[in-house]
């Protein structure tokens, strides 16, 4: 497997380092934890440790070179593996942007990762001086669609970011979303981000697992559909007006992971994962907060059904502030999905059972739900994540909640 | 001398000349053959000797409209068409011995005569045999064609091509033009300004038909202005030469009508030089449309044979050649040169006023159902174009709703051409029409309208 070995953030205000000194040589091996080179940082000289085994195949920052964190300076890999062929980490007199990270792609998560079709997320060379060249009009359309142009692989003159580069990863790349608030980062949301990517891939997910009790949301469901006055209603459907609202009320959770901000929204846009023939499209019910269980029962069947037959249009699949995933209809009763960024966060709902359950001191059989929601570390907290699940959990329990 | 050279060119137009240049700048050992003159149609039948004559005309109607009100009394002109002519063949001359100088001064070999391809990057001249090692590249362009089917063949007298229109003693006293594209109507404008009773005769519904709708209808409006007469949607049904003239047959709309003229002129259609030079013998290929079948990058069907300019498909404009013949250069001498953009090639007509245009029509724009919009301005409210009495015509910019892309650029003004590139270079870099905006435009300029069409497209033009 090939690890990059990238000049990391070794103090929470540090920006570039100073590679003193390699201590391994190219086609050392190397074990993760080896001390690879010695680095001086804006506070001390400080250690850069191999994040992967392997041999050091290649250097590319020579001893005395100061580079921008996040910048690749060598490449970990087996010894016949092939690796990518990457320009020489500078040493800019210039005070160099925060070069984008690029750890490896995510391993493919066995689960319902809802992104949407395929979202290409081309090898981005080292910007050597961390500059992102790119055209007003790629500018413009990755802004409004929320897209980091420095994880971009530009084909224009000079690897400028031309439209093309921004219409490839469109999958990937919301459109506007209406009205929000954006944050700039905190130092401790900085450094929070920093560690945690070094520690999980880009995105750093953790998971919130809650059980329901479905009991009277059924019933709800059952009185609506007897009605048979309007479209039929799926759980999927409860369980997204359910978020919708909740997400109502914790705008912390309906947000974006930008590049050096989080963009906070006021409107909810839920992303459905729909499985298709090939795959995996997310269109989105756009302010499902505003809209009633029939409106949205009614969108998401004919949105589901565009996407089987492909027919959804870009604005369709993209512009989603939240994500709900579903695999109850396969017997799943728990996963867990990833992120469709730069959302923040997604429900994995699980199937409905019978299950064995203690009530008032007596055991009672009733329809139970597992919910997990993976959440993006770097926006939700912990106690965020679990006081939305819980206000989510508290509605499916008593639906009326939805009235009043 | 050596008959091996790293790069061979068959032809020395627009594109097979600046071909040979970039080859000669990039350390290649260059030759060009050339069966006439260097510079080719556009140089010495085309492009150049007609701007020379379309000059002539807009001095023509300088002086027999605008001069008075500008307080030049000089009376009534008179006008010789074959001083005019003298005028742009020493243009011509010129430009094409500016061509020789320029071989020679980067020490590409000519070599004057008619060449054969053969296989293995073989090209015979005469009785000599050359050997290209590194790339042989086909840019052998076009030649008038008539059109034989409607008893419209070629004959020099009556019935002509441009290649004699370009050397008229003097202009004809009526002329039916078939054909009222660029060529068609670049004639039309400086026959009518010499005194030549004109019909333009257009098979489609609009004079330019490339253009935008829009844009040749300003053009329409200004010939009907100077009494030239168009025929559109009118197909010529059949031709009689005879003492008096040509008498054609043209079926438009409601009937048929016959008109006689002096002398026909095809403005239509051009024949490709791709007979007689081997390709087939060579194993190059063609595609149905009879251009040379290329790829992506401009190779032929046969190894490291390369076609530039009209053979290798269209737009047939001279610059669209010049720039293939770079590329074909800086690929051969092993470099990674940026694709064309054939989508940003610009395209002129020199009447008065020029029309330019650069990306897509407002028709193109409805039919793949883009979401876009329109800003214009008219000459008529511009300073600079008042000043000078030359207040035809509009800029029109069309935008993508969303994000500002330039889709396309449509202007109609005495100076078009020259006005035309700002938006050619904003397209290539991608910019929208805010940054042409934003760019400060001196005042008083032509140039102004550009920005305010791009400030209409955002809903905030000033001076209108």
């Amino acid at each position: 497997m090939v690890t990059k070995v990238l000049m990391e953030a070794l103090s929470p205000t540090m920006e570039e380092g100073k590679l003193l000194t390699w201590l391994k040589q190219e086609g050392d091996e190397v074990t993760a934890g080896d001390v690879l080179a010695e680095v001086e940082t804006d506070k001390a000289v400080m250690e850069l440790q191999a994040r992967g085994a392997g041999v050091l195949r290649r250097i590319l920052a020579a001893d005395g070179a100061t580079v921008a964190v996040g910048s690749i300076v060598g490449i970990i890999a087996d010894p016949d593996e092939e690796i990518p062929d990457l320009p020489t980490a500078g040493a800019p007199k210039e005070k160099p942007a925060a070069a984008p990270k690029q750890p490896a792609e995510p391993a493919a998560a066995p689960d319902a990762a809802p992104t949407s079709p395929p979202s290409p997320q081309p090898e981005v060379p080292a910007p050597a001086g961390g500059r992102v060249k790119a055209s007003p009009l790629a500018r413009r359309m990755a802004s409004e669609r929320g897209l980091d142009l420095s994880r971009v692989a530009g084909s224009g003159p000079g690897g400028r970011i031309v439209k093309r580069d921004v219409e490839g990863t469109e999958a990937a790349a919301p459109t506007a979303a209406g009205a929000y608030e954006d944050v700039e980062l905190s130092q401790l949301r900085k450094t929070i981000a920093k560690r945690l990517v070094q520690s999980l891939g880009p995105i750093p997910h953790f998971f919130l697992t809650t059980e329901i009790d479905m009991e009277r949301a059924a019933d709800a469901r059952e009185a609506l559909n007897a009605l048979g006055d309007g479209p039929k209603i799926s759980f999927n459907d409860i369980v997204m007006k359910v978020v919708a609202a909740a997400l109502r009320q914790h705008r912390a959770c309906n947000a974006w992971w930008l590049d050096g901000k989080i963009r906070y929204f006021e409107d909810v846009h839920l992303s459905m994962a729909v499985a298709i023939p090939d795959g995996l499209i997310t269109p989105v019910i756009r302010h499902a907060d505003r809209k009633s269980l029939r409106e949205i029962a009614t969108e998401a069947r004919q949105l589901a059904e565009r996407a089987r037959e492909r027919k959804l249009t870009p604005e369709e699949y993209t512009g989603g502030t939240f994500s709900v995933s579903n695999l109850g209809m396969f017997d799943i009763e728990h996963f867990t999905a990833v992120i469709n960024p730069p959302e923040a966060g997604i429900v994995a709902v699980g199937s409905i059972v019978e299950r064995p359950v203690v009530a008032d001191g007596e055991l009672e059989v009733r329809k139970r739900m597992r919910l997990t929601m993976s959440c993006d570390h770097r926006v939700i907290d912990g106690a965020t994540g679990a006081q939305f699940l819980q206000t989510v959990k508290r509605m499916l329990e008593n639906p009326l909640a939805l009235v009043w | 001398m050596s008959n091996t050279f790293d790069v061979i060119i068959l032809g020395g137009g627009p594109a097979g000349y600046v071909c040979a240049i970039r080859c000669a700048q990039l350390g290649l050992s260059t030759a060009v053959v050339e069966r006439e003159k260097l510079g080719g149609v556009c140089v010495n039948v085309g492009c150049i000797p007609s701007k020379a004559l379309l000059h002539a005309a807009y001095v023509a109607n300088l002086v027999r409209h605008d001069a008075k009100t500008l307080g030049v009394t000089v009376g009534e002109p008179t006008l010789d068409f074959g001083v005019a002519v003298k005028h742009s063949r020493k243009v011509a001359d010129q430009n094409s011995k500016g061509v020789g100088f320029l071989m020679k001064k980067h020490k590409v070999t000519v070599i004057q005569g008619e060449g054969t391809v053969q296989q293995g990057r073989k090209v015979k001249v005469g009785g000599e045999t050359y050997t290209a090692t590194k790339g042989l590249v086909l840019a052998t362009g076009t030649r008038v064609k008539g059109i034989p089917q409607i008893g419209l063949e070629l004959d020099g007298e009556r019935i002509i091509s441009t290649n004699e229109a370009l050397f008229l003693d003097e202009a004809p006293e009526s002329v039916a033009i078939i054909g009222a594209g660029a060529v068609g109507c670049e004639f039309a404008d400086m026959l009518n300004a010499f005194g030549t009773k004109v019909t333009l005769v257009e098979i489609l519904p609009h004079i330019l038909p490339l253009e935008d709708d829009e844009a040749a209808d300003a053009l329409a409006k200004s010939f009907k202005k100077r009494k030239i007469e168009m025929l559109v949607s009118a197909k010529v049904k059949g031709a009689k030469v005879g003492d008096e003239g040509v008498t054609l047959e043209i079926e438009a709309g409601d009937g048929t009508k016959s008109i006689t003229v002096e002398q026909v002129l095809i403005g239509a259609g051009r024949q490709l030089n791709t007979d007689g030079s081997g390709l087939a013998e060579a194993g190059i290929t063609l595609t149905k449309q009879g251009f040379v079948e290329v790829d992506a990058q401009l190779r032929t069907s046969a190894d490291r044979v390369y076609a530039i300019g009209d053979i290798a498909g269209p737009p047939m404009l001279a610059h669209k050649g010049s720039r293939e013949g770079v590329f074909v250069a800086e690929l051969i001498a092993g470099k990674t040169p940026h694709p064309i953009r054939y989508d940003n090639i610009p395209s002129v007509t020199y009447c008065h006023p020029e029309v330019a245009s650069v990306g897509l029509t407002e028709a193109q724009c409805k039919e793949q159902d883009l979401d876009y919009v329109v800003g214009r301005f008219p000459f008529s409210a511009n300073g600079r174009a008042r000043a000078s009495l030359e207040t035809e015509g509009f800029v029109k910019i069309i935008r993508d709703k969303r994000y500002g892309e330039i889709l396309g650029a449509h202007i109609v003004a005495s100076h078009a051409s020259e006005l035309i590139h700002e938006l050619v270079v904003a397209r290539e870099n991608e910019y929208t029409v805010e940054e042409v905006d934003l760019a400060v435009h001196a005042h008083p300029t032509l140039s102004e309208a550009v920005a305010e069409a791009a400030l209409d497209s955002l809903g905030r033009v000033i001076h209108i």
